[in-house]
């Protein structure tokens, strides 16, 4: 019984170690496309920003300076795909494509140039890296049933990335909820006329919503690289920007929505993990069938059971002043 | 534009005087791909690397070589040696075979050398290793040092060659210890399987969490994040490839090493020396193709009473004493 507990406290908190990137990119993903600029950059986004936090943290040995200079060089990447979507009206898929592949090959680029370790950055110190906190108690409680493990293992014991995160979906679903820059936000991914006849402006919001986005995507990549790992190495946000932007879509463009996707996607990803190897009867569970579970999901519950996703009335369609 | 067109031709022409007579005397002039990690990639290429040296340190004769960034790049670099006349060309991993083959059909007189890969042709040399060897012996040391007997794995892509480590070290866990529990995971079936650290710290934890204490990562970038997990939580990692031994000391319990750079050196010297011959070879315990790594990081880790049992666990496999199973001869894994 109590090993089952374990294990199960185990599972969870895997699954939200593994959710925490998916959700800082989703909550990002749900500023951005709330407000009318398509997003598929996240990806780009990420990875670039754990390039420079592991870079950055490896140099200066503070992980704070790490996770600052993920967030600046993720915030510049948005601002590159706003200049391009909303200042010069561009296709907005096109743009964030071009900034995963930009993404892609600079760092490597210059991981190769500066650490000529075949594009990774070199290991850190546990002094540069944020590691898991023991909250305080986590101790006393040990003892308790149920109550102990889970608060050991599950609530205690995370990085400080991961709490960030938590707080950060209460923050987003607050503003866009309960706040007139929310609201607005919201209003101008829906109907950016009505907003620019009111006298705001559209593009003022745009960017503001696209800048919060690389700030969300720069924590994911620090985390990535400085949490999660103890390096930078090629190609290592595998494809989590999409997943996330899956879940956006699967959480209909909603705050809480996204969240609870990323966290079944996380948890998929956990259970996948322990179930490979399992064997079911003299079936042996093939590891192929468990990670396409994550998508087929995805599809089947899209399909039958959450019922249509409906983006923002204008998610993606640059604005264009008096038509 | 009329004198640009005139310096391409002399050029050209330059350059078909220089083949043809390269092509004639056919000095020793090496040259090696790296594989896509780079050269410092701390595994394969390095390795590559080192042998390259080793030849240059030894020879005198300076050799060139090539990092790629895109896999497509692999048929450029073999085709710009070759045709500059660079001799043989060595490259390293399985992902080059198709350039390897279609560059050493179009340059019939170059001998190519590749590592880790099988291609038959009368002007190549395929190198490979029978992992499931040193796997064999690294499972004999995990055995040992682990406390609760359970035992982990994590491959990087789901392929056979991965599943030959995994076998190999399976059965060097029951010879130790019959009644070990081991566990294996695969990070994917998809080429990201190599690069995704996360997901490999991820699967270690999860092992550690079932109880696991030693882990053996054959997974590209994403063992580096396994190694890391264990210095993380304390539990003992074994590494790949190169010895990575060096890069958490006090939970590197070892490495299982593949000699690239022996097998690098030893075809570049053969070509010095007129005995270069294309065919297919196999290098195990035996050839020194294969090897534990044992050196001041793991020293301590390692007791007396297991190193004399690896030893002897080495010594049987060469005198045959002990036969590894090869998963990739008939697709099974007997333990």
């Amino acid at each position: 019984m109590e090993d089952a507990i374990f294990q199960i406290v185990a599972l969870l908190a895997g699954t939200l170690r593994i959710a925490t990137p998916l959700i800082l990119c989703a909550m990002g993903g749900v500023f951005s496309e709330n407000a009318g600029v398509v997003d598929i950059g996240l990806e780009g986004k990420m990875l670039a920003a754990a390039f420079a936090s592991a870079t950055v943290a490896s140099a200066t040995g503070s992980p704070w300076l790490g996770l600052t200079a993920g967030i600046l060089v993720a915030c510049a990447m948005s601002l590159v795909h706003g200049a391009a979507c909303i200042t010069y009206r561009g296709n907005q898929i096109v743009s964030g494509v071009a900034i995963n592949i930009l993404a892609s090959g600079l760092t490597m680029v210059f991981a190769v140039a500066w650490f000529h370790m075949g594009g990774q950055t070199p290991g850190l110190d546990n002094a540069a890296r944020f590691l898991p906190i023991s909250l305080p108690g986590s101790e006393s409680l040990a003892g308790v049933p149920l109550i102990g493990p889970v608060y050991a293992n599950l609530i205690s014991g995370q990085t400080l990335p991961v709490y960030l995160t938590i707080a950060l979906v209460f923050l987003t679903a607050w503003t866009l909820s309960k706040t007139r820059f929310g609201l607005r936000l919201r209003a101008v991914g829906e109907e950016p006329k009505a907003v620019d006849a009111a006298g705001i402006s559209v593009a003022g919001l745009r960017y503001r919503a696209v800048l919060i986005c690389g700030g969300f995507t720069g924590i994911a990549g620090t985390y990535l690289a400085i949490a999660q790992n103890a390096n930078f190495s090629r190609e290592m946000s595998a494809g989590q920007g999409y997943i996330a932007l899956a879940a956006l879509i699967f959480g209909k463009w909603k705050a809480w929505g996204a969240f609870w996707a990323c966290i079944l996607f996380g948890f998929l990803d956990a259970v996948a993990i322990r179930l490979q190897g399992v064997h079911i009867g003299a079936f042996a569970v093939p590891t192929q069938a468990i990670q396409a579970m994550p998508y087929l999901l995805t599809v089947l519950l899209l399909a039958g059971f959450i019922g249509k996703a409906t983006a923002p009335k204008n998610d993606g369609v640059p604005y264009e002043k008096g038509e | 534009m009329k004198r640009g067109g005139i310096r391409r031709i002399a050029a050209l022409a330059c350059a078909f005087a220089a083949t043809a007579f390269l092509a004639a005397g056919r000095p020793v002039a090496p040259a090696y791909v790296y594989a896509m990690g780079g050269k410092f990639d701390r595994s394969f290429s390095e390795a590559l690397y080192r042998g390259a040296e080793r030849f240059k340190a030894a020879t005198g004769i300076p050799y060139v070589d090539f990092e790629v960034s895109r896999e497509t790049q692999f048929e450029q670099a073999y085709r710009h040696f070759a045709s500059r006349g660079r001799n043989p060309i060595i490259g390293v991993g399985f992902s080059q075979t198709d350039a390897v083959k279609r560059v050493a059909r179009a340059f019939p007189g170059t001998k190519f050398v590749l590592i880790d890969g099988n291609i038959h042709m009368p002007n190549v040399l395929s190198v490979e290793f029978r992992e499931e060897e040193g796997s064999f012996l690294v499972g004999v040391l995990a055995a040992m040092a682990s406390k609760t007997h359970k035992i982990g794995f994590v491959g990087g892509m789901d392929v056979p060659l991965i599943r030959r480590f995994a076998c190999g070290y399976g059965q060097g866990i029951k010879y130790a210890d019959p009644k070990a529990t081991f566990l294996q995971n695969m990070t994917g079936a998809t080429p990201e399987a190599w690069t995704n650290p996360a997901r490999g710290a991820e699967i270690a934890r999860e092992q550690f969490d079932r109880g696991v204490d030693v882990v053996y990562a054959a997974a590209g970038t994403t063992g580096m994040g396994v190694l890391q997990a264990a210095a993380d939580r304390g539990k003992l990692a074994i590494g790949v490839d190169s010895n990575q031994n060096y890069m958490h000391p006090g939970t590197m319990l070892t490495s299982m090493v593949k000699r690239v750079d022996v097998a690098a050196f030893d075809a570049a010297q053969a070509e010095t020396k007129g005995t270069w011959k294309p065919g297919h070879v196999v290098l195990g315990l035996k050839d020194g193709g294969v090897d534990w790594a044992y050196d001041r990081y793991n020293k301590k880790l390692v007791t007396p009473a297991m190193k004399a049992k690896v030893d002897q666990a080495k010594a049987d496999i060469i005198s045959g004493k002990i036969k590894v199973h090869d998963y990739e001869s008939d697709g099974r894994c007997v333990y």
